[in-house]
């Protein structure tokens, strides 16, 4: 049975609550209320992780159409997904490839990006196999020594529910999330890395164009290999690295006006530089 | 002299319209307690109307997509933190109004307080950001992972520690001088004068003060998510990490949809209803340590 | 325990106190001052805040204020007033005074999630700076009534009584005598919103959004400081810099009106001392 509190509240209600309040508000902001502004308004919601990107790339847009204004909000690739099914946004953004049930959704791809095991810089560990990660991070293995580095305690970094990093992560290692048994979980990508890079002994997953940078710039991370083959921007563009993911933007139904003009446009050589400006690959 | 009754009769027809209209616009004030139930309840409805709501105490463990619901852990986490950060904030912040009222004089006192001042103005992100990369790898190189219901208790206590020293200072300050000079007159030490004198008049107030910080330390968010590890787990030590309800909120509802979103307003539910049972608790105390002081 | 361990130990203690409040700040100056700039307070964010300014945000912020104020201000005061003069304490004062503790204590995250399902859900206003708004004016309400309410009570009943047997109404009483009178506890409890209020992140992000884009009308989505600092420390990579910086303006600006608001009592104080 479901019950709709919300019916009780009429709609005449809820439009007065909504005016007057309104009201309210102008006339003490008189000032600010311009409110009216000519032009056509984009939404996009999603993933935070195409999220800065897509907000580059919404801007240089605005630049070249100064009556467009395209509002980025962040969430997650579920949510990115939802929002434009149900006509909540006028674009969605998820950072993974569509499942089946997805389908009715059209996928419109504007980055690659690859995720990569790191762990702290001072682990003498080089690689592991997957079976080696898929036993550290169910708990079978405890401590480095395990599997040929020093005697430290091994902190497992996860990511919490719903992030499709995670997702993507589960479903390359065929695991369930109830199997896997984490000392830290993380929202963001970049609490991963300060969290790895302030505990010897920690292993996580993240974004390879970020921790690359982070690396590079002296962040106490390194990436492993997978399958031997190397962690980097580079194996991901070439298609060698085995654990990458598309950034899609997504639609539904037909498009068309500034919706289809915003997609060429962020598949267009006119961003190249932003897609590399926040450390993922050209598609 | 006019009676307090006759005061409080009202003067006019201009007295009764006043009156009218503010106790309107004060009822509109408290109704927002009752609109923010009212939503909250309504969103989580399709898991409490379909009896779901003992799985939050029963589940296994917190695997929205797989289907479990189980926030006792979570709940425990919440009380430890806050009950942790309590008892470390307390003795300090008591000791620093203790230092500013009766030791400090001049320059210092005056310095010592615009920190204190300073600091209950810092925001939670900035103590996040400073336990996250100072006070964890601190702990992670004690005992891995760092994160830890320890960390999350530390970085709390002293975010509401100026508070508990600025109201306690402020309710020492209010202990009557001619009492403490009548114990200083009986050959009461300093300390045996704080302690057997002041802090016991001061009682109200501080606990009042406490009070204020606990419902603060509950209800953080940012700095809990950064700092406390996030596991959903029964925490077995102070090393062990945890995830309190407010982060778990915080987590996960950008990412929530259906029974999932549901379960995230529950929780919030719930946070209210906890926060409400303490305020009750908190006037229950200070009215029995008014009655117990009147004795 | 002697005498002189006790005091010891209390020299000690905030001693330590100092001590780490000094290494907190100190690592948000060190870490953000080499960036502040009068360039990037009025330049716009950059590469997705990791270079630019925060003029933006800066504006969205004082906006998402000052919505809050507007609001929370004329209730809460009248709420305030209602309660300390003209309910007497009857049960439907005490309910309210209880509904008004819990509200106090209600986590913020709470009215993130409240703020996103009524106004921008229900009421359809969306994720803007109205909404955020609203939710702050929601938010920051329990706590400023009960300052003022305090602070009214406080006030001598003699200034009352001299008032009433001036033949002044009621009404007039509390305007012209009371209200100045209780000015600075009004004063404390707008320096506890705008303090809460200004550093507010989880309840904005459900509410306010994440565009940083310079806010055209209140009904545009904007990102505020402490969401901007949020987003950069555990979202952008390589935003830490700017993540310190931009906490190093936030802090600047609460300190600004802490001693705004501390002058003002104390002008209040020596006025009053003299009448």
């Amino acid at each position: 049975m479901r019950v709709s509190f919300r019916n009780l509240l009429s709609q005449a209600s809820r439009k007065f609550l909504t005016k007057s309040l309104t009201l309210t508000v102008s006339i003490g902001l008189s000032v600010f209320s311009n409110i009216s502004i000519a032009g056509e308004r984009l939404t996009l919601t999603g993933s935070s992780t195409v999220a800065p990107l897509a907000l580059e790339m919404a801007k240089r847009y605005e630049k070249n159409h100064p009556d467009v204004r395209i509002n980025v909000q962040t969430g997650g690739s579920s949510r990115g997904i939802n929002d434009a099914r149900v006509g909540l946004s006028d674009i969605g953004m998820v950072s993974r490839g569509l499942k089946d049930s997805e389908k009715d959704l059209t996928p419109h791809v504007i980055a690659l990006d690859g995720i990569g095991i790191i762990v702290h810089s001072s682990n003498t560990v080089t690689q592991l196999t997957r079976d080696q990660i898929v036993d550290i991070y169910t708990g079978n293995i405890k401590n480095w020594r395990q599997v040929g580095g020093d005697d430290v305690e091994i902190t497992v970094v996860n990511k919490a529910e719903g992030r499709s990093t995670l997702e993507l992560f589960l479903h390359f290692f065929k695991l369930k999330n109830s199997q896997i048994k984490p000392q830290v979980v993380i929202g963001d990508n970049q609490q991963g890395i300060k969290t790895v890079s302030g505990n010897p002994g920690a292993i996580g997953y993240v974004s390879i164009g970020t921790a690359e940078f982070e690396h590079n710039r002296g962040t106490a991370i390194k990436l492993l290999p997978m399958d031997g083959e190397q962690a980097s921007v580079v194996g991901v563009a070439s298609g060698d690295y085995p654990l990458s993911r598309p950034l899609n933007l997504v639609t539904k139904g037909e498009l068309n006006g500034v919706t289809a003009d915003f997609i060429k446009f962020v598949q267009s050589d006119a961003v190249s530089d932003l897609i590399e400006n926040q450390f993922f690959v050209a598609p | 002299m006019l009676s307090k009754a006759s005061y409080t009769q009202l003067g006019s027809k201009l007295d009764v319209v006043v009156s009218v209209v503010l106790s309107v616009l004060s009822f509109l004030c408290a109704a927002l307690l009752c609109l923010i139930l009212w939503f909250l309840i309504s969103e989580s409805w399709t898991l409490i109307a379909s009896g779901q709501w003992q799985r939050f105490f029963l589940d296994e463990g917190w695997y929205p997509l797989e289907g479990l619901y189980a926030m006792t852990p979570m709940i425990v986490a919440s009380l430890a933190l806050t009950l942790g950060a309590v008892l470390i904030a307390l003795p300090i912040g008591l000791a620093c109004a203790i230092y500013l009222e009766f030791y400090a004089r001049g320059l210092p006192k005056k310095a010592f307080r615009s920190l204190l001042n300073l600091l209950a103005g810092i925001p939670s992100v900035v103590f996040g950001l400073w336990g996250l990369t100072e006070l964890v790898p601190l702990i992670a190189a004690i005992k891995a992972p760092g994160t830890s219901v320890l960390a999350g208790a530390i970085v709390l206590s002293l975010m509401i520690l100026p508070t508990v020293a600025l109201t306690s200072a402020a309710a020492l300050s209010g202990v009557n001088r001619n009492t403490l000079a009548g114990a200083h007159a009986l050959g009461f030490t300093q300390k045996t004068m704080i302690i057997a004198v002041a802090i016991p008049s001061a009682r109200s107030g501080i606990i009042s003060g406490v009070l204020l910080s606990t419902a603060r330390a509950i209800g953080e968010t940012m700095v809990v998510l950064m700092v406390a590890g996030n596991v959903v787990q029964m925490p077995d030590s102070l090393f062990a990490p945890v995830r309190a309800l407010t982060s778990n909120i915080a987590l996960e509802m950008a990412y929530a949809l259906g029974d999932h979103r549901a379960s995230l307003y529950a929780s919030g539910l719930l946070l209210t209803l906890i926060v409400w049972l303490l305020a009750y608790l908190a006037s229950y105390l200070n009215e029995k340590s008014r009655v117990f002081a009147r004795v | 325990m002697s005498d002189r361990i006790f005091s010891f130990s209390i020299y000690c203690i905030s001693l330590i106190v100092v001590a780490a409040f000094v290494w907190i700040i100190s690592d948000v100056v060190l870490k953000g001052y080499s960036l502040v700039s009068w360039d990037f307070i009025v330049s716009e964010p950059e590469d997705a805040g990791r270079g630019g300014g925060i003029a933006p945000i800066l504006v969205s912020t004082l906006w998402v204020l000052l919505i809050a104020l507007v609001i929370a201000l004329p209730l809460g005061i009248a709420t305030a007033i209602w309660l300390a003069e003209f309910s007497r304490s009857n049960t439907g004062a005490v309910h309210i005074g209880t509904a008004l503790d819990v509200l106090a204590g209600v986590p913020s995250i709470v009215y993130g999630l409240f703020g996103n399902a009524f106004f921008c859900i229900y009421l359809g206003l969306g994720y803007s700076i109205l909404s955020g708004g609203l939710t702050l004016a929601c938010m920051i309400l329990p706590v400023f009534i009960r300052t003022c309410e305090s602070g009214i009570r406080a006030v001598n009943s003699d200034w009352r009584l001299g008032g009433i047997a001036l033949g002044m109404r009621r009404s007039v009483v509390v305007w012209k005598i009371l209200l100045p009178a209780a000015k600075p506890a009004i004063i404390a409890g707008l320096v506890l919103s705008i303090g809460r209020a200004t550093a507010e992140t989880a309840a904005l992000i459900f509410t306010s959004g994440y565009v940083d884009r310079m806010p055209e009308s209140m009904f545009d989505s904007a990102r505020v400081l402490a969401v901007h600092i949020y987003d950069l420390t555990m979202n952008v990579t390589g935003g830490d810099q700017a993540a310190y910086g931009s906490a190093l303006i936030l802090i600047v600006l609460i300190i600004v009106l802490n001693a705004l608001a501390q002058s003002l009592l104390d002008s209040w104080f020596r006025r009053s001392e003299y009448s």
